[in-house]
């Protein structure tokens, strides 16, 4: 019985392994190519499901831009072209990785100022209680 | 010159709280098109009805909807009889057949009327990606000279018309 139970998880287990296999066979020229898209696809949002990469949505969308881009690289399109290619129909909003402009900027370098921000009134306050300590003694 | 120092929590509060009210109530779904502005994407589509391939010297000489939609699309049911009232009222509207199978969307038509001027087969989606939709329906308006003007995406209604009727002018 236990035996039994055993093999019957095994061939399940086997069959889930092999299904998830036949779906991501994806013929590459090499294995920078293979790279590449893993890259892009991480890279580029899901327009449909904003929240998820193109390599995480099953949306019907995501499925059709994923197959344009392994289309594209089979071409052999730079990853430039394609991502230009994607912000051209989709916009900015595509990149995971925002561009550098006037519009991202707080984006970007907001952090830095507050940090920097922050370091100057943590010096400040460390000079002043220096001073106190040195005034008490 | 102390005192104030105490109060910079609740300037920063009261300025946060300003500016998450004044997102309140967006649609955190709604995305820019990158086409606004621009011409329509250059196209090499089917008639559905002359199975004749046309091209963008096909489209109105004026300004019109493009309405994307499919049978497998619930929302671009529940939109339809309001785009055949539209029609009606003279808006000229083009539809694209997206992702779909042929004989299905004429059987759709034939049973629910069709408010198209020309109907265009996007079978592979192509289309669909250089107009950068997400899914159907979605509707443009589209100037006269070819210039994508506004792009709604979801059910077209009254509410959603008088926004795209400004752009059609």
């Amino acid at each position: 019985m236990t035996r039994c139970f055993w093999l019957g998880l095994i061939t399940l287990i086997g069959l889930c392994v092999s299904t998830s296999y036949a779906m991501e066979v994806l013929e590459f020229k090499s294995t920078e190519d293979q790279q590449r898209f893993r890259l892009l696809t991480e890279e580029l949002r899901c327009p449909k499901c904003q929240n998820q990469n193109l390599e995480d949505s099953n949306a019907g969308i995501a499925i059709d831009l994923r197959n344009q881009i392994y289309t594209m690289i089979n071409e052999g399109q730079t990853s430039e072209e394609i991502v230009d290619y994607m912000v051209a129909r989709y916009g900015e909003f595509v990149l995971y990785r925002p561009v550098h402009d006037q519009s991202t900027a707080i984006l970007w370098y907001g952090p830095f100022a507050l940090l920097l921000i922050g370091a100057v009134i943590f010096v400040l306050v460390m000079v002043k209680n220096q001073r106190r300590i040195n005034k008490d003694s | 010159m102390k005192k104030l120092l105490f109060f910079i929590p609740f300037i920063a509060f009261v300025a946060l709280g300003v500016v998450f009210y004044q997102q309140l109530g967006k649609d955190t779904q709604y995305m820019p098109s990158a086409l606004i502005g621009k011409p329509m994407p250059e196209f090499k589509l089917i008639n559905m009805d002359t199975d004749a391939v046309v091209d963008n010297t096909a489209m109105p000489n004026e300004s019109y909807l493009l309405n994307f939609w499919a049978t497998w699309c619930p929302s671009c049911s529940a939109e339809h009889a309001y785009l055949g009232e539209l029609a009606q009222q003279g808006v000229n509207i083009v539809g694209v057949d997206y992702k779909d199978e042929t004989p299905a969307a004429k059987k759709w038509l034939a049973e629910k009327g069709n408010p198209y001027s020309l109907v265009l087969l996007d079978e592979m989606g192509h289309f669909g990606v250089d107009m950068g939709i997400t899914g159907a329906p979605e509707t443009f308006v589209v100037s006269a000279e070819g210039t994508v003007l506004y792009r709604h995406q979801g059910v077209v209604d009254p509410e959603v018309w008088q926004t795209l009727k400004e752009y059609m002018q």
